[in-house]
């Protein structure tokens, strides 16, 4: 069962088209990895799953929700809907534990005493139990990045979305976020991932999505994608981030 | 020579106290009031939608193209035309500087506001805040902390510009002390203790202003 549906979808800005008839779809429990050059629209993409990025055409459908329709209730889809992103987005004022209970109590009504508690557990989850009080300027990158990881499951979302996770991170962090996501993977969360990190793909994607210059050049099997690419351009794009 | 014997407590009681209040009044209830219209002000002409960033736009540009003074003047001596009955020099300076402040603070709102990465917005968003909780909880927290050191800076010129409502007759600090000379044949002692008393709450103030950014600083951000 699709859990996310695109449906061409399109976008422009002006008259330059960053999406062009994108079409696929990430099914439940599937863990799926979009990648691709720089520019080519994959973090434009993702990011139209939850509207926080418009688009002028086709629609997404989100466990049976249409987010194009106008008459959608946009910051309730949202709100089942996990996104990490590339620069962790954080918020500075708050300590990690009213991060993680921020959206729990104003938009799941969840008292503060639960969605602290519930905070704390996902925050047990990404080993970061002794940083609660801390504000996020005084974690790394890494931490940070797994308190947004824990910040999202804290609202019980039915599927995660992934927007370059481990981008902006020194190298030495990569593996502490990617081990969380890995272990997310391996309980069956359903998952959308745009990143570079082929080993991540490797490991736990289902399928991957190349994308190059607005449109979906492959959508594979992972070994079929890593195997035998189709198009010349993923072939290329392999042998750029694969052989260094 | 300077002759300062004239000024005690007295003098203060009858003469300055009532002026001084009034002048912290005014500038209490313009900063509040300017912050919260200035915020909607520039929450509308950041909203995208061009039928509230026309209205938003030429108000804010309007105002801060007329010196205050003739704002008060005019506001002062049009409300009887308006409602047919004046409504005092207090009221009416009140509510005068509350409109004359929104339009500089909405400015200074404006900036704070785009200060924050769109990545924060967005945060608010995908965790499913809708868009006035993502600005109340993420975004004007933030913004407030950004630009509090020229919010309570346009504060203290506020303090300051309190001294214009003679040209309507209100009854504020620099006035107090115009009556006290006046009474005792000062003039200018009176003028001269009102300039070191100007001097010694705007100063304070900006002191103040450094203490609190400190205080307010988040922590592990520079």
């Amino acid at each position: 069962m699709a859990m996310i549906e695109m449906k061409g979808v399109s976008k422009w800005y002006g008259s330059f088209q960053v999406l062009a008839d994108c079409t696929t779809s990430v099914d439940k429990g599937e863990v799926v990895v979009v990648c691709g050059p720089s520019g080519s629209g994959k973090s434009t993409l993702i990011k139209c799953v939850n509207a926080l990025e418009p688009f002028q055409k086709g629609d997404v459908i989100v466990d049976g929700i249409s987010v194009g329709d106008p008459k959608t209730d946009l910051p309730k889809l949202r709100s089942r809907v996990g996104m990490v992103f590339q620069h962790f987005e954080l918020f500075p004022h708050m300590s990690v534990s009213d991060n993680l209970a921020l959206a729990q109590v104003k938009v799941l009504g969840r008292s503060k005493d639960e969605a602290t508690a519930r905070g704390m557990k996902y925050l047990e989850r990404v080993g970061l139990t002794a940083h609660a009080q801390k504000y996020p300027g005084q974690l790394s990158g890494g931490q940070q990045q797994r308190v947004a990881i824990a910040r999202a499951l804290s609202m019980d979302p039915i599927a995660m979305l992934f927007d370059e996770p481990t981008s902006a991170l020194d190298p030495e962090m990569i593996n502490e976020v990617l081990d969380v996501m890995v272990q997310l993977a391996e309980e069956g969360m359903t998952m959308m991932v745009v990143t570079h990190e082929m080993g991540f793909a490797r490991k736990v994607a289902h399928r991957v999505i190349f994308m190059d210059r607005g449109e979906i050049v492959e959508d594979a099997k992972k070994d079929d994608f890593f195997g035998k690419p189709r198009s010349e351009r993923a072939v290329q794009f392999l042998s750029k981030i694969l052989h260094h | 020579m300077l002759d300062l014997s004239f000024f005690d407590w007295d003098v203060i009681s009858r003469f300055v106290a009532k002026g001084f209040w009034f002048s912290v009044q005014l500038t209490a209830i313009a900063m509040v009031g300017g912050v919260f219209f200035g915020t909607l002000l520039a929450m509308m002409r950041l909203s995208g939608r061009k039928w509230l960033e026309l209205p938003a736009a030429t108000y804010v540009n309007g105002m801060r193209s007329i010196p205050l003074v003739m704002v008060i003047l005019w506001f002062y001596l049009l409300i009887p035309f308006a409602i047919g009955r004046p409504i005092g020099a207090e009221l009416s300076a009140i509510i005068t500087f509350t409109a004359f402040e929104a339009a500089y603070y909405s400015e200074i709102m404006r900036a704070g506001i785009q200060s924050i990465p769109r990545g924060q917005v967005w945060a608010g968003q995908a965790l499913g805040l809708n868009y006035w909780q993502t600005m109340g909880s993420v975004v004007l927290p933030q913004a407030f902390r950004n630009m509090l050191p020229v919010l309570l800076t346009q504060t203290i010129i506020l303090f300051q510009d309190t001294s214009l409502v003679y040209a309507i007759g209100a009854y504020d600090l620099l006035k107090g002390f115009e009556s006290a000379g006046r009474n005792y044949g000062r003039p200018i002692e009176a003028y001269l203790l009102a300039a070191v008393v100007y001097f010694v709450i705007c100063f304070g103030l900006s002191y103040v202003v450094k203490r609190l950014q400190a205080r307010l600083a988040v922590p592990g951000k520079l």
